[in-house]
């Protein structure tokens, strides 16, 4: 029952426990598992306390929602007035929030009570968490294994059971490849259907925040609170935000389900394929029909994202250069050397490729070939789930080709790890909504699946994923040593 | 050898908007350093640019007001290069489809013959701040509060061919964002500033000469100095058998030279590439006929309706609209002489506007009001005063700022209309001198003048000369 938001908003209604001993309980937990998995960077006991008697003394006058009260993790890449946001990079070790991300203040308003902020790889640039100043996030399944990324550590929280509920961010499938590593849901929303304010850029045209949960139906009430238009993002869009809680339960009876050929193809282990393919079964007992589908363009899309992801970070990373704000290198001698120190000695060295890819892609003489050929490949992927969507209303296939690797195992080899977004980054780079949850395990790792929906198809997709929950118990699974609920 | 002159300007125009380009701060000049910067001119993690839709609206009156196509989707871009006063790492410009395509302003020379510059185009542009390296010891001060003001950069093809034709069509494209209200033209403050591109090439040549580009030239002097300077360098180069590098060469008002920047080889690489954080500026058409309603009367139509109206030559009727003020200033004294238009120009251009240069004062701080100017010349046109009267009477106005009237009646400068006052005068000064009247009557014609002269010297000055004339040829008529 406190597995879940609406049993802990029930339990907070009938005062089974209050927000404040639910976030003791948080803090507490936070506390102890950071030796073994070090998921956050800050906790914010204090402030979290004092938000917790707030939201204690609005659910005793009957008011606030199924959010109020309830502990949670904001991923440190979103800023948080007054808290010390890093993006768990040097660069910003120093640097304390002047104001809160529009996520920040919608859930605060919302009456969410943020313990803490989770760590991530650095400027969520990596698949496996281990990009952070702050150090590598163990896989509570596994703590020799990572968690994955750049979400990692608000997976682990989540999976750890710290609190229900963290946010992520999703460039290339770092909410949903953490997620589907940790065996907790991760939705990544539409384009624009979540401000991207006062969330720390990575790449802007890829960027979208989302959320972890245990369940569909949890990241239904969250993203409910997030989404809509931000006049302070130009890019948000004006569209309204149904109630994604309220069509969790509509039938599957008729949805039509592609199975994307592309993702089953070489690369894919069998351990992974294995449980995925089981998922079809349990949507086509629902009502689902399920066929093949292909997207030809699809295999093209990890070099176009490692050409457009690295050219808008070198350019979004160019603010962080020790005058302003952040990290400032020792006795400049000078503008250049104040510079070239600042940047060489806060940014780590997944970052600092990342900017040299990006710088060289957008160079004069090499524009036309590596970012104009790139923006082009990226209409013909569009083009590609633009058709897909013509025949199904959703689209199935692993998250991520292998379960949690070896802490260590892929560090050096950028490619290597490259290949761990193959099945998620096609969502961004056509702006599409996706999810990924549990669907099983593999030699005691979890396993999860992807659904990408049309655009704005949120409300179909965690439908889809609410059912089948429903039918299975994967994501009410908690790893060994860690409590299934959440309540103290 | 005869060497020719091309020059092409790049003209950076300060838009007049309450607040940012991208963000809700105001623009207002001359706030404590950075006090008028927030988080987006800051450049700090996580904010994002806003486009202001005044900066749009403004850049497309621009474009109407020059003849020029309105990109129907315009995409901004960044140009990205680290200096500490560009907070982002990147500037949020236009490149590849700036708001604005080709234009054309119709550019009256000195000798009164006309010359058609193209405008490539202008786009919209965010300010940088501003860096201070003198006054601190060891370190340099940077001030943001410009950072993110409102930019149009309006970049002429090379159709200039000296100096003087370059101020000229800087001096029209003042004039013009000026009339349209998008920029104050305060050069001083910098809303108004421009590069020049110049270049030689031998008289006759097609290709063009290599260019250098001189930066930030902020006065209409300068731009003639700076570019005339960097023409005598390059012929210098040229006929010593050197050969001109392509570079950006900044000019040195203090020392009147021009100095080497940066060459071509070191010359920034921007990596453009469009900005996602925008989405590109999509514009209907009911949106550019607003602003196409919008505009005001133009310096063109204005000075067209001048020569018509008025009845002003061309070389008045530029001149009375170099400024809205100016215009409306010139209309209202010409409505209070209604039949002597020309001699409203006069004055206004004459005795007016040089009290006003010896002050450098604009019409719009002037010391006389339109209404008091006029009050006088009705005290010529009805023959009150002399034309020589009127300009000590309006000294005086410039002084005290009193009425015309006023002066007149206090220091008893009105003029002698009555004919047998002036009558009596002439008949004093003829009795006392029957040796010039005798002279005069021989032939000597000359002795006129001096007959006038003692007239004008009893009266003070005030006869009326036309009437002062017409009865001294009769009473010395044998």
């Amino acid at each position: 029952m406190d597995v879940t938001l609406a049993g802990l908003a029930a339990g907070l209604k009938a005062r089974r426990f209050s927000s404040v001993e639910l976030t003791r309980e948080a803090l507490a937990r936070a506390e102890a598992s950071q030796g073994a998995l070090n998921t956050l960077i800050s906790i914010t006991a204090e402030s979290a306390l004092a938000a917790a008697a707030v939201a204690d003394q609005r659910l005793a006058r009957g008011e606030g929602g199924p959010l109020t009260g309830v502990p949670m993790i904001h991923k440190d890449i979103f800023c948080t007035a007054g808290v010390l946001t890093t993006c768990a990079s040097r660069m910003l070790s120093n640097f304390v929030a002047p104001y809160d991300a529009t996520v920040v203040a919608k859930l605060r308003a919302a009456g969410m009570v943020m313990v803490g902020k989770a760590n991530m790889d650095e400027f969520a640039m990596g698949s496996s968490n281990e990009t952070s100043y702050y150090g590598p996030v163990m896989n509570p399944w596994d703590l020799a294994r990572v968690p994955g990324g750049s979400s990692g550590g608000s997976a682990a929280a989540v999976a750890a059971r710290l609190a229900p509920l963290a946010t992520a961010t999703d460039t290339g499938g770092s909410i949903r490849q953490p997620a589907a590593l940790c065996g907790v849901t991760g939705i990544k929303p539409t384009y624009g259907r979540v401000s991207r304010y006062g969330m720390i850029a990575f790449a802007s045209s890829l960027d979208q925040a989302g959320v972890i949960t245990i369940t569909a139906e949890d990241a239904a009430l969250a993203l409910t609170a997030m989404a809509g238009f931000d006049p302070k993002d130009s890019t948000s869009v004006d569209a309204p935000v149904p109630d994604y809680a309220a069509t969790l339960a509509a039938p599957l009876a008729g949805l039509k389900v592609g199975i994307v050929k592309e993702f089953f193809g070489e690369g894919l282990a069998s351990e992974v394929e294995g449980p995925v393919r089981e998922v079809l079964a349990v949507l086509t007992k629902l009502g689902a029909q399920v066929r093949e589908v292909s997207l030809p363009s699809l295999p093209l899309s990890v070099p176009t994202y490692y050409v457009v992801a690295p050219a808008e970070c070198s350019s979004n990373l160019a603010r962080f250069d020790g005058v302003r704000y952040g990290y400032r290198c020792k006795d400049p001698k000078d503008l250049i050397d104040l510079y070239k120190r600042s940047r060489a000695e806060g940014f780590g060295a997944e970052v600092k490729r990342r900017i040299m890819t990006g710088t060289y892609v957008l160079s004069a003489g090499y524009y036309d070939a590596y970012y104009l050929k790139a923006q082009k490949v990226r209409a013909l992927i569009t083009a590609d789930f633009r058709r897909a969507f013509g025949e199904v209303d959703l689209l199935l296939g692993p998250t991520s080709p292998t379960v949690a690797f070896g802490i260590g195992d892929k560090t050096s080899d950028p490619i290597t790890m490259y290949l761990n977004d193959i099945y998620t980054i096609g969502a961004n780079l056509a702006g599409l909504p996706a999810l990924s949850m549990p669907c099983g395990f593999a030699g005691g790792l979890p396993v999860g699946v992807q659904l990408i929906g049309p655009h704005f198809g949120e409300a179909r997709l965690l439908n889809a994923a609410h059912r089948y929950q429903q039918e299975t118990d994967w994501h009410l699974k908690a790893p060994a040593g860690f409590k299934a609920g959440f309540a103290p | 050898m005869e060497w020719e002159t091309v020059i092409g300007l790049e003209i950076h125009t300060q838009l007049a908007t309450v607040s940012k380009i991208f963000s809700g701060s105001p623009t207002a000049y001359g706030a404590e350093p950075n006090t008028q910067a927030d988080l987006v001119d800051l450049g700090y993690p996580g904010v994002l640019p806003v486009l202001n839709e005044a900066a749009v609206r403004m850049a497309v009156q621009f474009g109407l007001a020059i003849g020029a196509a309105i990109t129907r989707r315009s995409v901004f871009a960044r140009k990205n290069y680290f200096y500490p006063d560009l907070p982002k790492g990147y500037q949020i410009s236009q490149y590849e489809l700036p708001i604005v395509g080709k234009g054309h302003l119709d550019v009256m020379q000195e000798d009164g013959t006309v010359r058609r510059v193209g405008i490539t185009r202008a786009h919209l542009e965010e300010d940088a701040g501003k860096s201070q390296h003198e006054g601190h010891t060891g370190v340099s001060a940077i001030d943001l509060n410009r950072a993110g003001t409102p930019l149009i950069e309006i970049v002429s093809e090379p159709d200039m061919r000296s100096a003087k034709e370059a101020v000229a069509y800087m001096k029209k494209v003042h004039t013009l964002v000026r009339y349209l209200g998008i920029c104050d033209g305060n050069m001083q403050e910098g809303s108004f500033r421009c590069d020049a591109n110049v270049s030689i090439r031998r008289k006759g040549a097609e290709k063009f000469g290599t260019r250098a580009e001189l930066k930030n030239l902020n006065s209409f002097r300068f731009v003639e100095k700076a570019i005339n300077h960097e023409v005598q360098r390059q012929i210098d180069i040229l006929e010593s058998g050197g050969q001109v590098v392509q570079e950006t060469r900044l000019y040195d008002a203090d020392k009147d030279e021009t100095r080497s920047m940066r060459s071509k080889e070191e010359a920034n690489d921007y990596r453009y590439f469009p900005d996602p954080d925008l989405l590109p500026v999509v514009l209907d058409e009911s949106f550019i006929e607003a602003q196409r309603a919008a505009l005001p009367e133009l310096p063109d139509q204005k000075a067209e309706r001048f020569q018509q109206q008025y009845g002003l030559p061309a070389y008045d009727a530029q001149l009375l609209t170099a400024s809205r003020e100016m215009a409306s200033f010139y209309e209202e004294v010409a409505r209070a002489v209604p039949a002597e238009p020309k001699l409203a120009a006069n004055w206004v251009m004459g005795d007016f506007s040089a009290a006003l240069n010896k002050e450098g004062l604009d019409v719009g701080a002037s010391r006389l009001s339109a209404a008091q100017l006029g009050g006088l010349l009705r005290r010529i046109v009805d023959n009150t005063l002399s034309g020589k009267l009127a300009k000590e009477v309006f000294e005086v106005m410039w002084a005290d700022g009193s009425d015309a009237d006023a002066v007149i009646e206090a220091r008893g400068l009105k003029q002698i209309t009555d004919e047998g006052a002036i009558g009596k005068v002439l008949d004093e000064i003829i009795a006392a001198n029957p040796k010039q009247l005798a002279d005069y009557r021989s032939g000597k014609d000359k002795l006129f003048g001096f007959f006038v002269g003692q007239a004008m010297k009893a009266t003070g000055g005030k006869a009326n000369p036309a009437l002062l004339n017409q009865l001294l040829k009769q009473k010395l008529a044998p």
